[in-house]
C-alpha cells in the first residue's frame, strides 16, 4: 500500500472516530450536549497533535526513538507548579481556581525553564544535546522530589486537587483555554513549517546535515524551542501525558517506513487523534468514566515500551 | 582556492592544532598525512565548518567562509567524515538524492533527478541504487557516500579517511574515482590519508602534519623523500621507484 493511501485510510478513521465521539447517543441534544464535545474533540487534536509533533522531532534532534520530550523534566516542573500553588496559596486562590490565569502562568514557567535550560547549554556552543537530557533527567527527578515532598505535608483535601492534575484528563476542558491554545499552536505551526524540510537531512547526523547547507545549531534551537512550547502546552491543557508520544511516534515509524517527516508527523498525528478521541470515547462509553485515558495510555504505553526495548534488544 | 590562515584550535590548554595557514591549490588532489593526533581531521572539520576555529580564518576563493549562507557554502565545499551514522533506514538512491539538497531543499527536479542518475552511474551504483544502505559491505556503503557528494557538485570535496576499514581493491578503486573527478570534471579534492603509499601514488600535492602544525608542504615529489619523512614520522623510511611511482618501504624501518 502506497503511503499516500495509509495516510487516506487513517485520517478516514479518525474523521470516524471523531463524529462517532460527538454524534454517538446525541439524542438530538445539539445546543447542550455538541458544544461541549466539540471543545473536547478540539482539545484532543491539539494534544495529539502537540504531542506526536514534540516527539518526532525531540526524537530526530537526539537520534533516539525511545526517548521523549518528558525527559527535559517539563511535566515534573508542571506538578510541581500545581504543587506550590495549591500547597503554599491554598485551593482557594485564584491562581488554582482560575484556569486561565493557572494555564498561562504554568505555560510561561515551563517555556521559560526550557529556555533557560537551553541558554545555559548552547552558551558553550554545539554537541551538547546528551549533556542536556541529562541535565534534564537530574533537575526533572528534583522537581518530582520536592514534589512528593510537599505533597507528603499538604492537607489531605487539598491533596485531591494536586492529584487530579497528576493525571492528563479530557473531561472539565475549559472552552476558552482550548480556543487559546488552537491559536497558540496553530501559529507555531505556520512559523515551524519551513523547518520541516530540515528535519529529514537532521536525521542524517550532524556531520551530514551541515555538509548539506543546514544551519544546525540555529535549527536544533529552534525546534528545541517549539518542542517546549508544544509540551507546555498540552500538559497545562490536560495535565503530563507525553509518554502518549513515544506510541504514536514510533507507530508511526514502523507504519509509513520512511525518512521524510512531512509523513512520519502527519502520520503520528493522526494516530494521535484516533488514539485519544476513540480511546476517550470507549472510557466514556464502555468503562463509563471508571478509570481516565492516561491509566490506559500509560498500560498501553507501557507495554508497547518494553516491546520496543526487546525489538531493538534481538537486533543487535 | 580554498586559504587557510593561521587557524587554531585548543581543547582546554591543548592546542590540537596551531597556528596553521596552508593553501589548496584548485583542480589538485591534496593529501594530508602525519602521524596520528596531528590535528589533520580537526583542521578539515574546520575548513568545513563541522567545528569553529579558536582563532585565523579560512578563505574559500577569497570569501570568508565564516560570512557565508550555510546553503551557499554547501554548493561550494562538501565533507565526508569518516564515521557515517543514521538513525534513519535509506536507500542509495535516496541517500545520494540528499547531495541535491542544498540545491532543491527536497523537493527534487528533474535536473537533479538527472544529476543523481549520473553521480549513481558514476560509482558504479546504478544497479543497486534500491538496496538499503545498511545491507551493504563497508566499501559500498563508502560508494554510497561518496556519490552524494559527487551528486552535491561542488567544487571542493574535503574526505576525512575514506579509506579507513577497506580492503586493498576497495581503496584503489576509491582513490581511482577520486583522480578521475580531478582529471575529469576539475574538481579539487582534500583528502586526509593514513597509507603515505596511497598519498604517494594518488596525490598531486601533499601537507604534512605533525603536533597540530604544518611540517612539510609541497608537491607529492619533494615531500615522499626519506629525509623529509623522517622529520615527519621520526622513522627511517627508504623509498623505491617501481613504475614511476614512489613506493615507502617503512614495513621493516
Amino acid at each position: 500500500m502506497r503511503n499516500s493511501m495509509k495516510m487516506a485510510v487513517l485520517a478516514l478513521i479518525a474523521a470516524g472516530c471523531c463524529a462517532i465521539y460527538l454524534f454517538h447517543d446525541l439524542n438530538g441534544s445539539f445546543d447542550y450536549a455538541l458544544p461541549r464535545r466539540v471543545v473536547k474533540v478540539v482539545a484532543m487534536v491539539i494534544t495529539g497533535l502537540t504531542i506526536a509533533y514534540a516527539t518526532v522531532v525531540f526524537q530526530t534532534i537526539t537520534h533516539n526513538r525511545i526517548l521523549t520530550p518528558s525527559i527535559m523534566g517539563l511535566d515534573s516542573l508542571y506538578l510541581l507548579l500545581q504543587t506550590l500553588i495549591i500547597f503554599f496559596l491554598g485551593s482557594g486562590h485564584m491562581l488554582a481556581v482560575n484556569k486561565e490565569v493557572n494555564f498561562l502562568i504554568s505555560v510561561a514557567v515551563m517555556i521559560m525553564f526550557a529556555l533557560l535550560l537551553y541558554r545555559f547549554l548552547f552558551k558553550k556552543g554545539g554537541q551538547q544535546i546528551y549533556f542536556l537530557l541529562l541535565v534534564g533527567i537530574i533537575v526533572g527527578t528534583f522537581f518530582s522530589s520536592i514534589s512528593t515532598f510537599f505533597q507528603v505535608l499538604i492537607d489531605p483535601n487539598e491533596f485531591q486537587i494536586v492529584q487530579d492534575r497528576m493525571f492528563a484528563s479530557f473531561n472539565n476542558i475549559n472552552s476558552d483555554l482550548v480556543w487559546l491554545a488552537v491559536v497558540i499552536v496553530g501559529g507555531v505551526l505556520i512559523y515551524a513549517w519551513r523547518f520541516i524540510k530540515y528535519l529529514d537531512v537532521l536525521s542524517l547526523g550532524r556531520e551530514t546535515a551541515i555538509n548539506l547547507g543546514v544551519p544546525y545549531d540555529t535549527i536544533v534551537k529552534q525546534m528545541l524551542i517549539i518542542v517546549a512550547i508544544f509540551i507546555s502546552i498540552s500538559t497545562a491543557l490536560v495535565g503530563p501525558i507525553t509518554f502518549f508520544g513515544l506510541i504514536v511516534a514510533n507507530l508511526s515509524y514502523q507504519f509509513f517506513k520512511t525518512y521524510r517527516h512531512r509523513t512520519l508527523i502527519t502520520g503520528a498525528i493522526i494516530m494521535s487523534i484516533i488514539a485519544l478521541v476513540g480511546g476517550q470515547w470507549v472510557v466514556e462509553r464502555v468503562f463509563t468514566f471508571s478509570t481516565t485515558l492516561s491509566v490506559i495510555i500509560n498500560f498501553f504505553g507501557g507495554v508497547y515500551f518494553i516491546y520496543l526495548l526487546l525489538k531493538a534488544r534481538n537486533a543487535q | 582556492m580554498i586559504e587557510v590562515l593561521s587557524l587554531s584550535k585548543f581543547y582546554g590548554k591543548k592546542a590540537v592544532v596551531e597556528d596553521v595557514s596552508v593553501t589548496i591549490q584548485p583542480g589538485k588532489i591534496t593529501s594530508f598525512i602525519g602521524p596520528n593526533g596531528a590535528g589533520k581531521s580537526t583542521l578539515l572539520s574546520m575548513v568545513s565548518r563541522l567545528l569553529d576555529a579558536d582563532t585565523g580564518e579560512v578563505l574559500i576563493d577569497k570569501a570568508d567562509a565564516r560570512k557565508m549562507k550555510s546553503n551557499e557554502f554547501a554548493k561550494r565545499v562538501s565533507i565526508l567524515k569518516q564515521s557515517n551514522y543514521m538513525n534513519v533506514r535509506l536507500t542509495i538512491r535516496e541517500l545520494v538524492s540528499f547531495g541535491r539538497f542544498p540545491y532543491s531543499k527536497g523537493r527534487l527536479t528533474d535536473e537533479d533527478e538527472r544529476i543523481v542518475d549520473q553521480s549513481l552511474e558514476y560509482m558504479h551504483l546504478t544497479d543497486m541504487q534500491d538496496q538499503y544502505l545498511d545491507e551493504l559491505s563497508g566499501g559500498q556503503r563508502q560508494r554510497a557516500f561518496i556519490a552524494m557528494v559527487i551528486a552535491q557538485d561542488t567544487e571542493y570535496i574535503l574526505l576525512d579517511e575514506p579509506l579507513n576499514n577497506l580492503d586493498m581493491k576497495h581503496s584503489v578503486q576509491i582513490m581511482k574515482i577520486l583522480r578521475r573527478l580531478v582529471d575529469d570534471l576539475g574538481k579539487t579534492v582534500v583528502i586526509v590519508l593514513h597509507d603515505i603509499n596511497f598519498a604517494s601514488v594518488y596525490s598531486d600535492w601533499i601537507v604534512a602534519m605533525k603536533d597540530g602544525r604544518v611540517v612539510k608542504n609541497g608537491p607529492t615529489e619533494d615531500i615522499i623523500q626519506s629525509d623529509a619523512l623522517k622529520e615527519i614520522y621520526d622513522m627511517d623510511i627508504p623509498i623505491q621507484k617501481m613504475d614511476g611511482c614512489r613506493i615507502c618501504v617503512y614495513f621493516n624501518s
